[in-house]
């Protein structure tokens, strides 16, 4: 039902059932708010929001109001902004004053609104609280001296991860959002998926920054420096910087880690391509001799993360594959180590740049080692490239592109599907029905698998056998999916887990939370991009064939194991010390 | 055996109405039961809480072991508190055939020379309350009557009628008193939309402090189309100060479960709970047993007498926040969340526990309700003023000579209720102000003291009933110490979630702060500060006040906005004198040393943990009173009586 409302003396449209703040928004009013988020239950926590409403006593916090026919509301009066000025006060008071050295610092809505106040004085005497930053977690940096409260991570974690790793304890001026038992991050449940990182509105939650050690690389001549990216990073670059549609932006990409310093680059979707090859194998054996089924991948950190805390007798249904980026880098240091030109080749630094910050604690897990080294040396976040290419006065749309150099250049289409959930398991249906028919599928792409729901099934036909896909998006349905799989009553396959909702076009390694919009168009424009190429099926790459006959043997051989598969161990998530 | 078939059967057909009470082996059995008609003596011991802390249980001992040492054959009846704390331990003694009388204080060691007089029927007038009237049985010559008692004789007694007479645990009693018959009679002759009605006639408002009508409530959740419905009685009391909800259970439990009864059954919910803080373990364990016993007879439970009606009472612990008390937040405390408040809209009789209808009432709003449905709404409502009708129960505590539980009918002066039940203050001191309503309350000056307990003359005194804490402050009070005790417990108990209560809260703790306690800082501005945060109090209290979430955040700020309003000069004089007219903020006080007396010893100075006391040895020494922190070490030490405090 739609009627009209009185806001500022003008009339503009309402629907019943929306809150005021809706209704606002939409016809242009702006009200700053803290702890809002879209498509979220509001909590009505921050009170910025609040508004006049005539007959009321009180003023009106249009977030969780919902709006009614007879309502006349002003949204800028004396009275709203005096409590807004207020409230920001209030927080301010005992707020760090380090905005200046603040890892949010530009990018912080507290600031945003403490500047559209006009404060200019701490009226408020408040003693600063001290609360010893937590840094244990290789993926997220806590600050909880910087925490305003709002609880929009609390949300976040419980209500669209289901991890629920964060919370409230204590009470009134004490109260304070960390894990179970005040317990540090690295030791409780935190899958390190980086969600919370992408609505905290202040510096309270961070991702952990290793700029330095990857600086004094890029600068150690002897050092070769290595980078290969997910295929979001070169989306996420054009869109960052406006870069035109006919732009080729990998090629962008590659001129501009070159000139940061970075001495080969590669596309972390050759490591996709063997990955698929390796999982379609695997999911051949499984199927052939009925045990583990059904395969559960393992391409995403986070995800496996979560089972190792709380499924462990999930753990020997996870494919044993390694992740995609950590076959690129065991497949990058190889292939680098074998140039003649590379004169030190022990001092090989690899570089993983994806939109995730659960990589960060991936590449430092003890069973994706070799001889006590990490495969990837450092893996950094698609904002961390944001601001390495600030820092050496960059500028994207004047770069001249270059082409990426022969070898691991990932030709074929399959491995970039590889960051839109779903994408893996459609490049691994190809292989999978080649390997188990000798044929190639007449239709590539798997509509079933390319909508945004939550779970989506395929069934494939392979001869007189049917196999079954599923594909989770988040980890909103994965409740159910374990109850099927502990019931028994599951005939899946296959399972593909993408721990953040959309798949890692999502991750909480970029600048801000993307809108469900922009994430619909990111995907829209990987399967767009798709078309352009011949090569579709990962089997087909010249390159990956060769890669196999000259040096891993067969898929899920005993060299490509030895190579590129890995092990689980569960996790005592409270164990500390 | 055979007794106790009797005995059930008498209950079912006296609950079922197939009896009238007036019939011959009925009427036998209610005053068998009530100990009316006995060769033993009985003595009733009341065990509250409050009994016990004064002592009851070593009295009850002691009583036991008189007993058995003279070989005394006599009944032993533990009761509830009837609501004389501050006369605790009660003792009562009725011999056969005469009337029951009542004695205060009785500790352990006074109970064998009591026990020596009244059995041998001298009565001591020492320790004496007064004898209860019982038509039934003979009055004592030339002994008050209890209800004549200051303290009993402007109480009118709904909620709190059996308290203290009977045995709390004693489903018999309660029945013999009349208990459960209205419960019965609504099963029998009401639908639920009558009850509703019932109480809405009645003219019942919500006794938890924002004064509903109880039956609009009821209807809204009735009204409102839903799978399942809830009821839950808050009895989450945690306001300092504030004990009625505590007492009425643990007096008369039953009461409150016949109300909750009625009520689910009005509201059509199927499920009642009892939300009542942990801390309250004594209310808790015989809340249990009663509802056993209920059980048990099959008053309660599945199917009713057969009458297809079932209603399911749980018993849920709250974690003891003050902030729980807060429907929503109690809400969220029973789904297992943790206890914070949310946005109404949806009120909780649209949407509550488990998003269906849940009902929320007040304890003594519930034990309200079998009175108003066995005695009709009209009885009920000729009871009170025109806007509030019925009684309303106070904690009556602070600087007052009787304290305790006074439950008045509405309309009462707040002046009778200190002046007459309480008899006013001890020490012929003068009453400074009273504080109505607890943490969240406020304070009120003497020129509002005849203001009547109404709902809408308080709101225009400028107050609000609240939860019933009724606080007497006499002139060693500090008001401004007094707000920042209720401030400092707010910030405490704020749930923390929305800014403008948890920040605000800590803000004005921090100014109240500054200004009682005295300002030693290096930098020098704690003048300017304090006068700075002055002038935030009230702003900020008003944003308080506008925008915070709950009840909570936006009821904080008056004990301060009140005790501003009307004590104006007593924050005047701490501002900008220093100094605090109760001698109650000791950091105010200013020391000095009197020369002629001082010997030069120097341990003041040795002692003085701010090295504010200078001098020579073998002369007068010297405080610098800006150096001072007024903490006194110098004046307990010193031998010569030579440091000097004024206030």
């Amino acid at each position: 039902m739609v009627f009209t409302i009185q806001v500022n003396n003008r009339e503009i449209e309402a629907r019943k059932g929306e809150t005021i703040l809706e209704a606002l928004r939409r016809a242009g009013f702006e009200v700053p708010t803290l702890c809002n988020m879209k498509d979220f239950t509001p909590t009505g926590a921050c009170r910025m929001c609040v508004v006049e409403v005539e007959g009321r006593q009180d003023l009106v916090p249009s977030c969780s109001h919902y709006v009614e026919e007879w309502m006349k509301i002003s949204t800028h009066s004396p009275r709203v902004i005096k409590a807004r000025r207020t409230i920001t006060e209030l927080l301010l008071s005992n707020h760090p004053d380090d905005c200046l050295y603040c890892e949010k610092n530009g990018n912080c809505e507290l600031q945003k609104i403490a500047e559209e106040m006009h404060i200019r004085e701490r009226k408020i005497p408040g003693s600063p609280v001290f609360i010893r930053p937590d840094r244990s977690s290789p993926g997220i940096t806590r600050e909880p001296a910087k925490c305003i409260l709002c609880g929009r991570c609390v949300r976040v974690c419980e209500e669209i991860q289901q991890v629920a790793t964060l919370d409230f304890i204590y009470r009134g001026s004490s109260i304070k959002v960390t894990p179970a038992f005040d317990h540090e991050l690295n030791f409780s449940n935190c899958i390190q998926c980086g969600q919370c990182l992408l609505v905290c509105p202040t510096g309270a939650l961070t991702e952990k920054v290793r700029f330095t050690e990857l600086e004094s690389k890029l600068h150690d001549a002897s050092a070769t420096v290595v980078a290969h990216y997910s295929p979001s990073v070169p989306l996420l670059l054009a869109e960052k910087f406006r870069l035109k549609p006919s732009a080729d932006a990998s090629g962008v990409l590659k001129a501009i880690l070159s000139k940061l310093g970075f001495d080969r680059v590669y596309a972390s979707a050759f490591g996709t391509e063997v990955f698929i090859m390796e999982e379609a194998a695997l999911l051949l054996r499984r199927i052939r001799k009925n045990e583990n089924l059904p395969v559960i991948s393992s391409a995403c950190p986070a995800w496996v993360s979560f089972a190792e805390n709380e499924f462990p007798d999930l753990l020997p249904l996870l494919s044993t594959c390694r992740s995609p980026q950590q076959m690129a880098s065991t497949l990058a240091k190889m292939h680098v180590s074998e140039d003649k030109t590379v004169k030190e080749p022990d001092k090989i630094f690899t570089v993983a740049i994806s939109p995730c910050t659960a990589r960060k604690y991936e590449s430092q897990k003890p069973e994706l080692t070799r001889k006590g080294l990490p495969e990837t040396d450092l893996a950094i976040s698609i904002s961390e490239l944001f601001r390495l290419i600030r820092l050496y006065g960059v500028d994207p749309l004047m770069v001249e592109s270059e082409a990426l150099p022969n070898g691991m250049k990932a030709i074929t289409s399959a491995g970039r599907l590889s960051d839109i959930s779903g994408g893996i398991t459609e490049g691994v249906i190809r292989t999978f029905y080649f390997m188990a028919t000798g044929k190639d599928l007449k239709e590539y792409r798997i509509e079933k698998l390319r909508n945004h729901k939550s779970r989506r099934d395929y069934t494939l036909k392979a001869g007189n056998h049917e196999y079954r896909f599923a594909v989770l998006s988040g980890l909103a349905m994965l409740p159910s999916l374990i109850e099927e799989i502990r019931s028994g009553k599951c005939n899946l396959h296959y399972v593909e887990i993408m721990a953040c909702p959309g798949g890692c076009t999502a991750g909480g390694g970029q600048p801000s939370a993307p809108s469900q919009q922009i994430l619909r168009q990111r995907a829209k424009d990987t399967f767009e991009s798709e078309e352009k190429e011949i090569l579709k099926c990962a089997h087909r790459s010249p390159e990956i064939t060769e890669l196999y006959e000259k040096k891993l043997g067969e898929p899920g051989g005993k060299k490509a194991v030895d190579l590129l598969h890995t092990h689980f161990t569960a996790r005592n998530i409270f164990a500390r010390k | 055996m055979a007794i106790r078939k009797n005995n059930q059967d008498i209950l079912q057909e006296l609950l079922l109405g197939k009896v009238s009470p007036g019939e011959p082996h009925a009427q036998e059995w209610i005053h068998r039961t009530l100990h009316y008609k006995t060769d033993r003596p009985v003595i009733y011991v009341a065990t509250g809480t409050c009994s016990i802390t004064a002592g009851a249980l070593k009295t009850l001992s002691a009583i036991r072991q008189y007993l058995e040492e003279r070989n005394i054959t006599a009944l032993v009846v533990e009761t509830g508190c009837p609501g004389f704390c501050s006369a605790e331990p009660l003792v009562d003694i009725q011999l056969p055939g005469k009337n029951r009388l009542s004695f205060r204080e009785i500790t352990e060691e006074k109970v064998p020379f009591l026990l020596d007089d009244v059995l041998h029927r001298i009565i001591p007038t020492e320790n004496l309350l007064g004898q209860y009237r019982n038509p039934l049985l003979d009055p004592w010559k030339d002994i008050p009557w209890l209800e004549e008692h200051p303290f009993y004789s402007i109480q009118r007694r709904i909620v709190m009628e059996k308290a203290g007479i009977l045995d709390p645990l004693s489903l018999e009693e309660y029945i013999a008193l009349g208990g459960y018959r209205g419960f019965i009679k609504t099963l029998e002759m009401y639908t639920p939309a009558e009850v509703c009605q019932l109480v809405e006639k009645s003219g019942l408002r919500g006794r938890a402090g924002g004064g509903f009508p109880v039956g609009t409530k009821w209807k809204t959740a009735l009204l409102t189309p839903a799978p399942a419905r809830y009821f839950v009685c808050n009895a989450q009391e945690s306001d300092p100060g504030a004990f009625t909800d505590r007492l009425i259970i643990e007096s008369n439990p039953h009461q409150l479960l016949e109300g909750l009864a009625i009520g689910a059954y009005a509201a059509g919910a199927g499920k009642a709970i009892v939300y009542i803080r942990s801390d309250y373990t004594l209310a808790i364990r015989r809340l249990q047993t009663a509802l056993n016993k209920a059980l048990e007879a099959g008053i309660l439970g599945h199917n009713i007498f057969g009458s297809g009606i079932s209603i399911d009472i749980e018993i849920r612990q709250g974690p003891g926040a003050f902030v729980c008390g807060e429907e929503t937040a109690l809400l969220a405390s029973l789904e297992g969340k943790r206890g914070m408040p949310r946005q109404k809209p949806p009120y909780p009789a649209e949407s509550g526990l488990n998003n269906r209808p849940t009902i929320i009432n007040n304890t003594e709003s519930l034990a309200n309700i079998p009175a108003i449905v066995s005695r009709g709404p009209e009885w009920f409502a000729s009871t009170g003023t025109a806007g509030s009708k019925g009684t309303k129960v106070f904690s009556l505590t602070g600087r007052v000579i009787n304290s305790g539980i006074v439950e008045v009918p509405m309309g009462t002066t707040l002046y009778d209720i200190v002046f007459k039940a309480g008899e006013g203050i001890p020490g012929a001191k003068k009453c400074k102000a009273l504080h109505i309503g607890g943490s969240v309350g406020y304070t009120l000056p003497p020129s509002l003291f005849h203001t009547p307990v109404d709902y809408e003359a308080l709101k225009e005194a400028g107050a609000a009933m609240g939860s019933g804490g009724l606080l007497v402050f006499d002139e060693n009070t500090c008001l401004v110490d007094m707000s920042n005790f209720f401030m400092h417990f707010m910030q405490k108990q704020s749930c923390g979630k929305c800014i403008p209560c948890r920040e605000g809260t800590r803000r004005i703790s921090q100014i109240l702060d500054s200004i009682i306690r005295r300002p030693v800082e290096k930098n020098g501005h704690s003048t300017l500060e304090r006068f700075k945060g002055v002038m935030q109090l009230e702003s900020i209290s008003t944003v308080m006040k506008e925008t915070s979430l709950c009840g909570l955040g936006i009821n904080a700020p008056n004990p301060v906005l009140s005790t501003l309003k009307w004590f104006r000069d007593e924050f005047e004089e701490h501002i900008f004198d220093r100094v605090c007219r109760a001698g109650v903020c000791t950091a105010l006080r200013t020391f000095s040393i009197d020369a002629d007396a001082c010997t030069g010893c120097a341990l003041c100075a040795r002692k003085c943990p701010s090295n504010a006391i200078i001098g020579t040895e073998r002369n007068p020494f010297f405080i610098v009173e800006d150096k001072c922190t007024a903490c006194g070490i110098c004046y307990d030490v010193c031998k010569f009586n030579a440091v000097i405090i004024k206030p």
